[in-house]
């Protein structure tokens, strides 16, 4: 499963929000989307998973223009678990999970034993069995997510997208929901604020600011204080943790507050 | 197999929905029969489905008079019929409603979905508009004044592709006060008091005089209606979670939400078209509905059929028993319920947020 953007704009009401984009996602790479709030990462993504039509420029998975897929097409190919959002209405954990098999059944089909075991595996993966029957919105924002990803897994996807899936989690959910995604071996693209977290767990990164590809890059080759100086307006601090190899990034505020805020503003 | 106990549980759980419906159709044959029994003349229950028979079955005979037949057979039946049927429908249109705009306060009355019907009701009847669909130019008025007020509520609510809950229930209610407005204004202009009369039943509701053949367009409708959104009922629970979800989980919302929007219209245009402005069945009978059997719509929509239906019998038995010989219309019944439901509802839920 690969996927290719390609000179990518989008725009709304004539204002430019994604600029000339190009990126690529290999099989079976994870790879990272960061950039302030605002940069269009969300965007980047929206476009990606078919929910924003560009103004020109193309996306290709596998070989195809998304938009030549239909809708049931691009759902069997790829999942999205996009930030939780609040909802009146009550579903069990299981029916939840349930939903990734629409897109693999047809106008007359029932769900089979073999979707509800599909469901069950995918709970288990992701430590939610025993929630099946509970009802969804009871639980607590790392347990929904988690089900998210369940729905995801059952979807049977090849190409995953997930838009800020750590924010609002506690940071011990955290690191459990990208372990257990990076664990699932499936192509993924995510768009994540926390860049400690994108060092530890994407092999690539794009760094995007102001609706452009700023830089790309290995976690190791990009993350420099140079960069995150420009994009996230903040000094910073780079070590390798000597128990585990990972980047450490610890943020300062340098020229005093609101020094590089105010240079920002419009 | 660790796959045994949630096979368990979803055996009880399809158990529990089966002794649902199953009590619910004994309790749908139970209110038939008594609301049929009910009125000037008490006909007792035997005597009820004997004379239903021998409609049917000419061969069945009996020692019952020809004005039993008469009010058995072509008064009180075909309306509690289409009590059945238009609480039933208004029921549906709530559930597709709701998950459409994914709020739970939506409902035909609310959203002005049911004025918009009765505008174009009334306009028919004052100015004879459509009258090449003979009959069914009634029916057809309020089905267009339905899909109009829906267009018009729903992307007046709409911003940037996002449905505000606020938005959206603020212009359902002045959308709905408008058309009542136009349709109070075309009744005192209409001058004539029989034209004035007519316009007014619009405006409450109500199912007197009503004949075998006002049941046929809203049985029709609703039989393709409610056969339609039962094969759709995986894309409404991902509708209901949120727009973009049902998009990713392989939904073609851009049609399908054409589609809902056609058959919430026709359903509700149709059951004005008979019934008048019927408020507050969509909004509580989905409702009751969820807490009984929560908000999977395989078991949403033919618990809601039932119970809606089931309501509206025994509101229209209440309007034509509690002054009786005189009627209350219909929409004084459901609202006097209906409306300290919707109380409740705002308070307990936080509903409007």
């Amino acid at each position: 499963m690969k996927l290719e953007v390609k000179q990518l704009s989008w725009s709304i009401e004539g204002k430019q929000i994604l600029h000339d984009i190009n990126l690529q996602v290999l099989s079976g790479e994870f790879v990272g989307l960061i950039g302030p709030n605002g940069s269009g990462k969300s965007t980047l993504l929206r476009c990606m998973y078919r929910v924003l039509k560009p103004d020109s420029g193309l996306i290709i998975l596998n070989g195809k223009n998304i938009w030549h897929l239909s809708a049931r097409e691009m759902a069997q190919a790829t999942a999205v678990v996009l930030q939780e959002a609040s909802t009146d209405f009550d579903f069990t954990v299981a029916e939840m999970v349930l939903m990734g098999r629409n897109a693999h059944q047809g106008l007359f089909d029932r769900e089979t034993e073999k979707d509800h075991s599909i469901v069950f595996d995918a709970l288990v993966q992701v430590g939610m069995n025993d929630f099946a029957e509970r009802s969804f919105i009871s639980l607590s924002g790392g347990e929904k997510q988690r089900v998210l990803i369940a729905r995801a897994i059952a979807q049977q996807a090849r190409f995953l997208i997930l838009d800020e899936p750590t924010n609002h989690l506690d940071i011990r959910y955290q690191l459990e929901l990208l372990e257990l995604v990076k664990g699932l071996g499936v192509t993924t693209i995510a768009a994540l604020h926390d860049l400690n977290l994108a060092a530890s767990y994407c092999d690539r990164i794009y760094v995007v600011n102001n609706g452009t590809i700023k830089a790309v890059g290995t976690p190791q080759d990009l993350l420099q204080p140079a960069l995150i100086r420009e994009v996230f307006g903040v000094g910073s601090t780079i070590e390798t943790d000597p128990n585990n190899g990972k980047l450490h990034i610890s943020f300062f505020l340098d020229g005093g507050i609101g020094s590089k805020r105010n240079s920002l503003a419009p | 197999m660790t796959n045994l106990i949630p096979k368990q549980l979803r055996k009880n759980k399809q158990q529990r929905y089966k002794l649902l419906m199953v009590a619910m159709v004994v309790i749908l044959l139970v209110s038939l029969t008594l609301a049929v029994m009910i009125g000037p003349v008490l006909i007792p229950p035997l005597r009820v489905w004997q004379i239903a028979l021998s409609q049917v079955f000419p061969n069945v005979t009996g020692d019952w008079t020809q004005a039993q037949v008469q009010i058995v057979w072509l008064i009180r039946f075909p309306r509690v019929l289409l009590a059945f049927f238009v609480g039933a429908g208004l029921s549906v249109v709530g559930v597709i409603m709701q998950a459409l705009v994914r709020n739970p306060l939506a409902d035909p009355f609310i959203l002005g979905i049911s004025s918009g019907a009765s505008v174009g009701a009334v306009l028919v009847i004052l100015f004879g508009i459509f009258s090449f669909f003979g009959v069914y130019a009634l029916s057809f008025g309020a089905f267009l004044g339905a899909l109009l007020a829906f267009f018009v509520v729903f992307f007046l609510a709409r911003r940037q592709g996002h449905l505000s809950s606020t938005r959206l229930i603020l212009i359902g209610v002045a959308v709905s006060s408008l058309f009542e407005a136009v349709t109070s204004f075309l009744a005192i202009k209409a001058g004539s008091g029989e034209a004035t009369r007519r316009v007014l039943f619009w405006l409450l509701g109500g199912l007197s005089g009503t004949t075998w053949t006002d049941l046929i367009l809203p049985v029709l409708a609703l039989f393709l209606g409610i056969g339609y959104l039962l094969l759709q009922t995986r894309s409404l629970n991902a509708l209901l979670i949120g727009e973009e979800t049902a998009r990713t989980l392989g939904t073609d919302t851009d049609r399908f939400r054409k589609q809902l929007f056609f058959v919430t219209s026709l359903l509700t245009g149709v059951i004005v078209a008979v019934s008048g402005v019927i408020g507050f069945v969509g909004l509580m009978i989905p409702h009751s509905v969820r807490f009984l059997v929560g908000s999977d719509h395989r078991r949403v929509l033919p618990v809601s059929l039932l119970l809606g239906g089931i309501f509206l019998i025994w509101a229209d038995v209440l309007a034509r028993t509690i002054v009786a010989p005189e009627e209350l219309p219909i929409g004084i019944i459901t609202a006097l319920f209906g409306a300290p439901f919707f109380i409740w509802l705002m308070q307990a839920k936080g509903g409007g947020k």
